[in-house]
């Protein structure tokens, strides 16, 4: 065979990431046509681990913050839609994102105003400690709460209560129906993060990144950047807790409790911190890990941690930055 | 009047444990800029280590008194486990930056999480034949356990050692040029991973003597390692990363709040100690003793 019949078609290089683009949407549409009910949810808790992860490395990857404490706006996302449901009874998806993010944005707003005023070791203990300062008070106000045992959430109705799930059936049609909401929010804040890190405001977070006093220099006011991105951090890892509650189906205080903040740190670095589509491989990627870790063996922790300390051993860039390594090295040869 | 001494007996019985975990902790960090995630599972292993060879030792017929002094044997268990793991997982990182330190020890954590659980499985272990030899204490018409005052006294004599040890060996002068300045006490001929290895290995030695020790009064559970360390972490971030003395104070301090919590307002008891830990970061980040 000649070498032009198998030779992709030839596209301008600035084409190719759009091409990879779609060609990743156009899977991730035609998913659940081809797998189950079960795959399905899978990849929903994956895209919604994905949107947190988003959000976390805004903080990480472009601003060089870590924060121990993401399990706090994640918690507070997911307890808000409780809350909402519980109490005011509400079943709209669209009035629990329209509510719970604005009280992510405050959480985060509050919150990072505190963390920002420190960096390094102490950010991250500071983000630790503020956020089980939230999950002390889901554990313990358990008349509000629910305790440990937490709070059902029951199916929500969608685009405006358009779409009721009730009746035979209806977790099926539910599953299949919330994919491609969260699909669409994903697609969404994906769109609004990938303008916030090539704005302006995403570069000079990443001057901050990478030599504080050169950026303070300039002329940057250096807390009041690390002050809003820690803000549009917290409010996409809220969203994400929003989304995750209906598809979970209870919301309880293991989502506050740092090891959780934990996860959100490892699946981020799993994609890979250094670029921007390495926290969505890391959210779907370290969901299919962890499900099918708890399914084969009961110390999936250990498995887990074992695949931690090999990947910060071997594999640093992550699964997104070992592959971008790689290619270069076959295009090299 | 005798509630009182009661109470404050309980949190000096609770400080000597936080200060045991939060001494390990602040060393480790004072000497290898390591902040060791897995420092709570290693208290954790300390204690499950101590029940299980208590356990043996009940089945043998070993007579109770003598039990104790397999506490300081599981916390050399636990100091052997660090020898393993500083060289092995630890040593490849310190040139690398923080956020790998903290995401290899967490690894770390989940992994001796599910260890514990594999090895002893999920139920708790208990010692408490250790703590029913002891006499039973009266205080003002009260029964106190002799137990808990012997734990307070482990506390005295190890904050004692520890002084002792750091200033006024010349171990404790190795110990501290290493942590003053790293490449220099290399320079002049400091070797310096045996240094990095001896203050690990001390550092999970406290661990596993705070988990040894509380073990006869409460039971080894899962996950009692990963509260432990939040706490431990709020002692440090009160007294200061690094300082000794600080772990003292920070243990005393947070031993106090919880007990008065526990007694005057249980349900925000565990924020009110978050919220001294945040309240101290924000106006002393370096802790009320620290340095660094």
């Amino acid at each position: 065979m000649k070498a032009e019949a198998i030779a992709l078609p030839r596209l301008p290089a600035r084409l190719w990431p759009w091409a990879a683009i779609a060609l990743g949407l156009l899977l991730l549409i035609l998913v659940p046509g081809i797998v189950g009910t079960y795959q399905t949810q899978l990849l929903t808790y994956g895209l919604v681990m994905a949107i947190a992860a988003l959000g976390f490395n805004l903080l990480l990857g472009y601003t060089g913050l870590l924060s121990f404490g993401h399990s706090a706006y994640f918690g507070v996302g997911a307890y808000t839609v409780a809350f909402l449901l519980q109490y005011f009874g509400i079943r709209s998806m669209e009035l629990y994102i329209l509510l719970g993010v604005p009280v992510a944005a405050l959480v985060s707003a509050i919150l990072g105003y505190v963390c920002v005023r420190h960096t390094r070791i102490f950010f991250g203990i500071l983000t630790l400690a503020l956020s089980q300062v939230l999950w002390s008070l889901a554990l313990k106000f358990f008349w509000v709460t629910g305790g440990s045992d937490g709070l059902r959430v029951s199916r929500p109705t969608l685009l405006a209560g358009t779409l009721e799930f009730t009746g035979s059936g209806s977790f099926q049609r539910f599953i299949f129906s919330y994919y491609y909401y969260v699909l669409a929010v994903f697609v969404i804040a994906a769109a609004v993060m990938w303008v916030i890190v090539h704005s302006p405001f995403g570069k000079a977070l990443q001057a901050i990144r990478d030599n504080e006093t050169r950026a303070r220099f300039v002329g940057l006011r250096v807390r009041r950047f690390r002050w809003a991105a820690f803000l549009l951090s917290g409010t996409f890892t809220g969203l994400a807790g929003i989304l995750w509650v209906p598809l979970n189906g209870l919301t309880t205080p293991d989502i506050l409790y740092w090891p959780f903040s934990g996860e959100i740190v490892f699946l981020t670095l799993l994609g890979g911190f250094r670029n921007f589509t390495g926290p969505i491989v890391g959210g779907i990627v370290f969901t299919y890990i962890k499900t099918y870790a708890v399914a084969t063996t009961e110390y999936w922790q250990l498995l887990l941690g074992a695949v931690l300390v090999i990947l910060v051993l071997a594999l640093p860039t992550g699964i997104v930055g070992g592959l971008a390594q790689l290619a270069k090295r076959l295009r090299a040869t | 009047m005798s509630i009182l001494i009661i109470q404050l007996l309980n949190s000096l019985f609770y400080a000597s444990v936080l200060f045991l975990i939060a001494a390990g902790l602040s060393l480790i960090f004072g000497v290898m800029r390591i902040v060791n995630l897995a420092h709570g599972s290693l208290f954790g292993v300390g204690a499950y280590v101590a029940a299980w060879l208590v356990g043996r030792a009940v089945n043998f017929g070993v007579p109770p008194i003598w039990l104790l002094l397999l506490i300081p044997v599981a916390a050399s268990a636990v100091a052997v486990l660090g020898m393993i793991i500083e060289p092995l997982l630890l040593r490849p990182f310190y040139r690398r930056a923080e956020e790998y330190q903290l995401l290899v020890t967490f690894g770390l954590l989940l992994i001796l999480e599910d260890l514990v659980r594999l090895v002893w499985g999920g139920l708790p272990l208990s010692a408490d034949t250790v703590m029913d030899s002891m006499p039973i204490v009266h205080i003002g018409g009260l029964l106190y356990p002799g137990y808990n005052i012997f734990v307070i006294g482990v506390g005295v004599v190890a904050a004692l050692a520890l002084w002792f040890g750091i200033y006024r060996t010349k171990f404790g002068v190795l110990l501290r040029a290493t942590s003053q300045d790293r490449r220099m006490a290399s320079a002049l001929g400091l070797d310096v991973g045996r240094v990095y290895i001896a203050a690990f290995a001390i550092g999970c030695f406290l661990a596993g003597l705070g988990g040894a020790i509380v073990v006869p009064s409460h039971s080894a559970v899962l996950g009692m390692g990963v509260e432990a360390l939040v706490l431990a972490f709020v002692v440090v971030v009160v007294g200061g990363l690094g300082s000794l003395k600080g772990a003292l104070v920070g243990a005393l301090i947070v031993s106090l709040v919880r007990t008065a919590g526990i007694q005057f307002f249980p349900e925000v008891e565990l924020a009110v100690l978050y919220l001294i830990a945040a309240l101290v970061l924000i106006a002393r980040p370096t802790g009320l003793f620290g340095t660094a």
